[in-house]
């Protein structure tokens, strides 16, 4: 439909690859979540609510896996905004998931410091391990493979992120097979890479 | 030069408080609660202090910018969005030294008069997030941040913000932007945020490394601190060396120490039997130098005469199996990924510029290609709000400037002509 007879909007002119958030189950916060949501909205001058946007996303992706429909609406019920900014938030910041993910979720940096040490390598040799192309999830919901920008610890390249928060560092690509073997055997266990966990 | 920044930095347990206190630390702050704020600025603007994050922006002249009759609250924002490919300094200072920049944010707010410093992290530091916010509640159990600190009727609260993965973020005013709530897109200047910042309120943005230079400026003296580099470049600074050398790292020294020194001393120089190709001395956006141009200063003022910019200090070495085209179409992946799409130019000439190279490098490209590139580039380049245009563009048009022999040969040959064993076979199918 158009609202000028010359200028028409219909598929055949307009097409957008935007996809409309999954409307997901009915959603809010566990009592945890809310009290530890209030206590960042806290943090920011009594009219400034929205400031905490991200980190009620953070949680809502920490409850439910992703980022659905309803979820942003409870976020923008509980901060004073409308759906429709939220939304605009969540799908700028690249941490947020827009889809259902596994539970481990492999993201390799891929930018230059990286790349010059065989992070290419890498990608390849996990996209080979899991049977998955960039961007993918396996049929059991356990690994999503994800390339990702400068991690900045390109002095410990390469690095592969895992769920937004462990990193394992210098990561080669020969070893990589072992790396999800174990992850698969101990689950959040084998997640200790971070050299600040290993050097203290 | 002994570091200072990074004194204790590999000694274990060296993030506690106790650690900290235990070697003077808070020290500085006391002293400076007991100086009048306008002292203060002026000190830090005799010591010379440029900020560390990119522009090199003396940070006692940012602060004098800070309105000072105003009703409205004013706010320090720290920089510690460090996401310029090629730098991961700031990360070693938190993650090792959180409570020198707890201090540093301190003496900031006491300087402009603000009350909460905002620390915008990025989203992917999270374990770094998670040791600051334990070390930051100690703090505030002794006293050190929140009311009435150390005695002195200073109130001051530190606030960690997470942030979620974006590049522009880094740019001040698309962090305040980000940090409001929103997506991180820059602001139309002027207003600058000294004048009107976060929530409209005056604000001064700083770097982290900036903010943990200022407890040795007060324990020192500013004469101290300008004498440790050449002249307007004063101060310890920190350098990332990575990509190909033995020993990647951070290394702190002044900034007298050259761009070779740094490679081939503090970094253990390139792989044996390899030479450098080309070296990017300030994070990837900014123009790259060449084997014969590294006997220089590795300081703002010097890097810039050589035609390049010191940057966040983030070099990145690239040796002689390095395919020039390759690298550009790396670097141009990563700017048309991350522009944050409300300047025209750059959100579709990012795009524009990454498949063009694309196709160079497969060896599916014309010699015209070339000539293309540079003419998208230049059309990037100055265009914009912010300076991430120009960014964008600088891969392409300083590869194509010293090595656009490499780019003729992918079209004669139709292939890329330095393919490297670390490069994967081809690139994975269906990245985004």
């Amino acid at each position: 439909m158009s609202f000028h007879p010359l200028m028409m909007y219909d598929e055949r002119f307009h097409k957008s690859d935007r996809k409309v958030a999954d409307e997901g189950p009915p959603f809010t916060f566990t009592p945890e979540r809310r009290a530890q949501l209030d206590d960042i909205v806290s943090k920011y001058p009594s009219d400034q609510k929205r400031s905490a946007v991200l980190a009620a996303l953070y949680l809502v992706q920490e409850q439910q896996g992703y980022l659905t429909a309803n979820g942003m609406r409870h976020v923008a019920g509980i901060l004073d905004m409308t759906p429709a900014e939220v939304e605009d938030v969540a799908t700028y910041y690249v941490m947020f998931y827009k889809e259902p993910v596994g539970k481990c979720v492999l993201q390799v940096c891929r930018t230059l410091s990286c790349a010059l040490l065989g992070a290419e390598r890498v990608t390849e040799a996990l996209s080979e391990k899991l049977g998955l192309k960039v961007g993918e999830t396996d049929k059991s919901g356990m690994f999503t493979l994800m390339e990702f920008e400068c991690l900045g610890a390109c002095d410990r390249a390469p690095i592969v992120m895992v769920n937004n928060a462990q990193w394992h560092e210098k990561v080669k690509p020969e070893d990589v097979g072992k790396l999800i073997d174990d992850i698969k055997a101990r689950g959040d266990k084998a997640y200790s890479g971070c050299h600040l966990v290993v050097e203290n | 030069m002994d570091p200072i920044l990074t004194k204790y930095a590999r000694e274990p347990n060296s993030f506690t408080l106790d650690f900290y206190t235990k070697h003077e630390g808070y020290e500085a702050l006391r002293k400076a609660l007991g100086m009048q704020p306008n002292a203060l600025i002026d000190l830090v603007k005799a010591s010379g202090l440029r900020g560390r994050g990119g522009a090199g922006f003396p940070t006692g002249l940012k602060w004098q910018f800070v309105l000072k009759d105003t009703p409205l609250p004013k706010y320090i924002c720290c920089n510690a969005d460090e996401s310029e490919p090629g730098t991961f300094k700031d990360h070693l200072l938190m993650e090792r030294n959180p409570h020198l920049l707890f201090e540093g944010c301190l003496i900031g707010c006491w300087a402009i008069g603000a009350k909460v410093a905002y620390i915008y992290i990025r989203g992917e530091f999270y374990h770094v997030q998670k040791v600051m916010e334990a070390e930051l509640a100690k703090a505030y159990a002794q006293g050190l941040v929140g009311k009435n600190i150390m005695g002195t009727g200073f109130d001051c609260d530190i606030v960690i913000h997470r942030g979620a993965g974006a590049y522009e973020a880094g740019e001040e005013t698309a962090l305040i932007e980000s940090l409001e709530g929103k997506r991180a897109q820059p602001r139309i200047k002027p207003p600058f945020p000294a004048v009107s910042g976060l929530y409209n309120c005056p604000t001064a943005v700083n770097n982290v490394e900036t903010l943990c230079n200022l407890p040795a400026i007060i324990t020192n003296g500013a004469e101290w601190f300008a004498s440790l580099g050449p002249d307007k470049n004063g101060g310890p600074k920190l350098f990332c060396v990575s990509g190909h050398v033995k020993k990647p790292g951070v290394f702190e020294t002044g900034m007298r120490t050259t761009l070779r020194e740094l490679i081939y001393d503090y970094a253990g120089g390139p792989f044996d039997g390899r030479k450098i190709k080309a070296v990017i001395p300030g994070g990837s956006s900014v123009p790259i130098l060449l084997d014969d141009q590294l006997d220089i200063p590795a300081s703002f003022d010097d890097v810039a005469k050589a035609g390049s910019m010191l940057g966040s200090a983030g070099i990145i070495v690239m040796d002689d199996t390095t395919c020039m085209v390759w690298a550009a179409k790396n670097l141009l992946h990563f700017y048309k990924h991350e522009s944050c799409g409300k300047c025209t130019p750059c959100r579709e000439g990012g795009d524009w510029l990454y498949k063009i190279l694309t196709r160079l490098e497969n060896g599916e490209g014309e010699i015209r290609d070339i000539d293309l590139l540079v003419s998208v580039g230049n059309n990037i380049a100055g265009k914009t709000l912010c300076a991430f245009g120009d960014a964008a563009a600088t891969p392409a048009l300083t590869t194509v400037k010293h090595f656009r022999a490499e780019f003729e040969a992918h079209v004669r040959e139709g292939r890329c002509t330095v393919p490297a064993a670390w490069r994967a076979a081809k690139a994975p199918v269906g990245a985004h």
